[in-house]
């Protein structure tokens, strides 16, 4: 495994650079083209600074409410799409940004310091539209994403199902060719956006053949929320992201016209999972977002209560636990950068994107116990922010691909890396 | 429809705490958070709406400083302003600029540019001066209307109410004219995304004091930058008497 680390740092750093041990100018091999660089540009600094002010004088004063009651922050969603932050990477022939995943990640890691509930409507669209934007004809393009920069509607992916989610192999819902459209039949569950979608991307199966491979037996749809027969569910209540429209929808003889279908018959299962490539780093950036918002809440409160006569942050134990978080906020967010950065120069990023998620997920929720740990009692009570934090963050272990699957992805490529050295 | 100039500077950020540098020759700027000073924001806004009414043309943003004064003219691009012209000034000439410099410059600029409506910030947060604008109609010889809370244009004058100590005050003037814009005129927007990769592409013209014929040696020189004196506490007093006799006592009644 190590000779097989080896060689892929080899590989990366463009070969070993022998140093001349001299005290004058050091030869920094990164100031020539395509070297390391962990400085954003301007642009990248101005969509920063708007997208930071945005999270603190928006959505932050908002999100308690919210969170109290449950309410689609469909207002803040309508600001954030006349600000460009709800549709990134809609290609510019529909009217879009066609921004990369690093400049929408670098918008995502803002929204979510103010409350990742509230970033994931904002967000969540994105998830939906990636099947139509990745694989989708000039048409189904100019069609669905069109509208979405028209209007400030919203569009929602719908693979899980009560009965499976990690396989998505176990999809039951099924879609059978009669004539010119397909008949869908099934229920999908957990499905973020569901009440307040446009349209969903909808996997079914489409080869009922149990021997069927997973590559060949699903289908990926386009379906209208206005199409008889789509019934979303009541809005659940869950932990946390108590914003985010979460609801299970049930498809009962769907029309769908034939031209709604992505790529073609089967070809549903590639689509799905190569969504994911492009919108894991999102939801790690997001995680990061909380991490940091858990570290200045906890690090401003240490500065301010005191105990044993000075602030608690002057005592060690607080110290080191805002260290930590720290620590762990500066590798999430170099773990989504690279991701990302991957993801926009055509590099296959599974891995690191796998790495960076299933990482801030566990900074995320480490920093918001911390967080809750260093307001003590107070962190524990609803009239400070903290408790939300640790109730939002769970979910980082679990959407968007759960911590173990991350795991078999992050843990297959490492051993094929190593099996085909051998 | 108007030209419309705007001014806007690059300041030590509203929020960040303001510490003077150990030689007491100025205030730290090194690393220091900088952002548009926002009564230019509100400026800005105001153009970029004359602009959306159709009562505006062209906006065209102005920036004296360093190399980084190019960021507030990009944000201003952003905002929706057409051009950005930066003047350079750096160094020991950018520590002495005084309004007193920059409303000659003002004024050569809307010459040049042939503007029919100046508007900047009533002050600039960093020194408080509120002499731009007053200077800038001087040298041109144009009215003045500062302290706008509210501004409306006519075909060739504007309708602008002002912020005044008694009250409010609405004057009428007649294009071309400087205004200040005071806290109420508006409430700048945000930059959006689309705007922010629109303005990569908008011009921004170098051009320095001497292409102008402003000279811009120094009429000041600073001699020191301290700290305001440290709050003394408070006294709490037995009775009202006891206040009266202080207050006597300190001159103040």
């Amino acid at each position: 495994m190590a000779y097989a680390l080896q060689k892929i740092l080899k590989s990366a750093s463009g070969g070993i650079v022998t140093r001349a041990f001299s005290v004058s100018a050091v030869q920094k091999s990164s100031e020539h083209p395509n070297g390391f660089n962990f400085e954003l540009n301007d642009t990248q600094k101005e969509i920063q600074a708007v997208a930071r002010k945005f999270a603190r004088e928006e959505i932050a004063p908002a999100a308690p409410h919210h969170d109290r009651t449950g309410e689609y922050p469909a207002e803040l969603v309508k600001k954030a799409w006349e600000l460009g932050f709800v549709n990134p990477h809609i290609p510019e022939h529909c009217g879009g940004l066609n921004q990369g995943v690093f400049d929408a990640c670098l918008v995502g890691e803002e929204l979510a310091w103010g409350c990742s509930g509230i970033a994931t409507a904002i967000g969540s669209s994105c998830l939906g539209q990636m099947p139509v934007i990745l694989t989708g004809t000039k048409e189904q393009q100019k069609k669905y994403l069109g509208r979405l920069i028209d209007e400030p509607l919203v569009a929602a992916y719908g693979v899980t199902e009560p009965g499976t989610g990690s396989d998505v192999n176990g999809v039951k819902t099924r879609a059978e060719k009669k004539g010119d459209e397909w008949i869908l039949n099934g229920q999908k569950m957990w499905i973020t956006n569901a009440g307040v979608a446009n349209w969903y991307f909808v996997l079914a199966r489409t080869n009922p053949d149990p021997k069927c491979p997973a590559a060949k037996a699903f289908t990926g749809f386009i379906v209208d929320r206005d199409t008889p027969g789509v019934t979303p569910g009541r809005k659940e209540l869950n932990m946390g992201q108590r914003a985010s429209d979460t609801r299970g929808v049930t498809f009962e003889d769907v029309r769908i016209p034939k031209e709604n279908v992505l790529l073609g018959e089967g070809a549903g299962f590639k689509i799905a999972m190569g969504a994911f490539d492009k919108t894991r780093p999102p939801v790690a950036c997001a995680a990061t977002g909380i991490a940091q918002r858990c570290l200045d809440e906890a690090t401003k409160y240490s500065l301010e209560r005191k105990t044993f006569g000075v602030p608690i942050a002057h005592h060690q134990a607080i110290a080191f636990i805002l260290a930590d978080m720290a620590i762990g906020v500066e590798t999430a967010r170099l773990a989504w950068m690279k991701a990302a950065w991957e993801a926009d120069n055509g590099i296959r990023n599974s891995y690191s994107a796998s790495i960076a998620k299933s990482y801030a997920a566990d900074v995320a929720n480490k920093s918001a116990s911390d967080a809750v740990q260093v307001f003590g009692g107070a962190g524990f009570n609803s009239e400070y922010p903290v408790e939300k934090l640790m109730r939002d963050a769970k979910i980082y272990h679990i959407y968007e691909g759960t911590t173990q699957i991350q795991k078999l992805v992050v843990s297959r490529s490492v051993i094929d890396a190593t099996k085909s050295v051998a | 429809m108007a030209r419309v100039l705007v001014g806007v500077k690059r300041v030590i950020d509203y929020a960040v705490k303001i510490r003077v540098k150990p030689d007491k020759s100025g205030v730290v700027t090194d690393g220091v958070k900088h952002s548009m000073n926002p009564f230019d924001e509100i400026a800005i806004e105001e153009a970029v709406r004359l602009k959306e009414k159709k009562l505006a043309s062209e906006i065209i943003a102005v920036s004296c400083g360093p190399t980084q004064s190019q960021e507030v003219i990009r944000t201003a691009l952003a905002m929706g302003a057409d051009k950005g012209i930066h003047v350079e000034v750096s160094g020991k000439d950018y520590e002495t600029l005084q309004p007193i410099h920059v409303s000659k410059i003002l004024a050569k600029i809307a010459q040049n540019e042939k503007v029919d409506m100046v508007i900047v910030g009533k002050q600039a947060i960093d020194d408080d001066s509120n002499q731009t604008a007053q200077m800038t109609a001087a040298v041109l010889d144009w009215p003045q209307a500062t302290f706008a809370s509210k501004v409306e244009k006519g075909d060739k004058e504007i309708t602008v109410t002002r912020e005044v100590d008694g009250g409010l005050e609405t004057i009428k003037c007649k294009l071309p004219v400087v205004i200040s814009a005071d806290l109420r005129l508006n409430e700048p927007r945000y930059a959006t995304l689309p705007n922010i990769m629109k303005a990569k592409k908008k011009p921004i013209a170098k051009v320095t004091p001497k292409d102008l014929g402003v000279d811009v040696s120094p009429r000041i020189t600073v001699v020191s930058v301290e700290d305001p004196p440290v709050r003394e506490p408070g006294v709490i007093l037995p009775d009202v008497d006891a206040l009266v006799a202080k207050l006597k006592e300190g001159g103040h009644v």
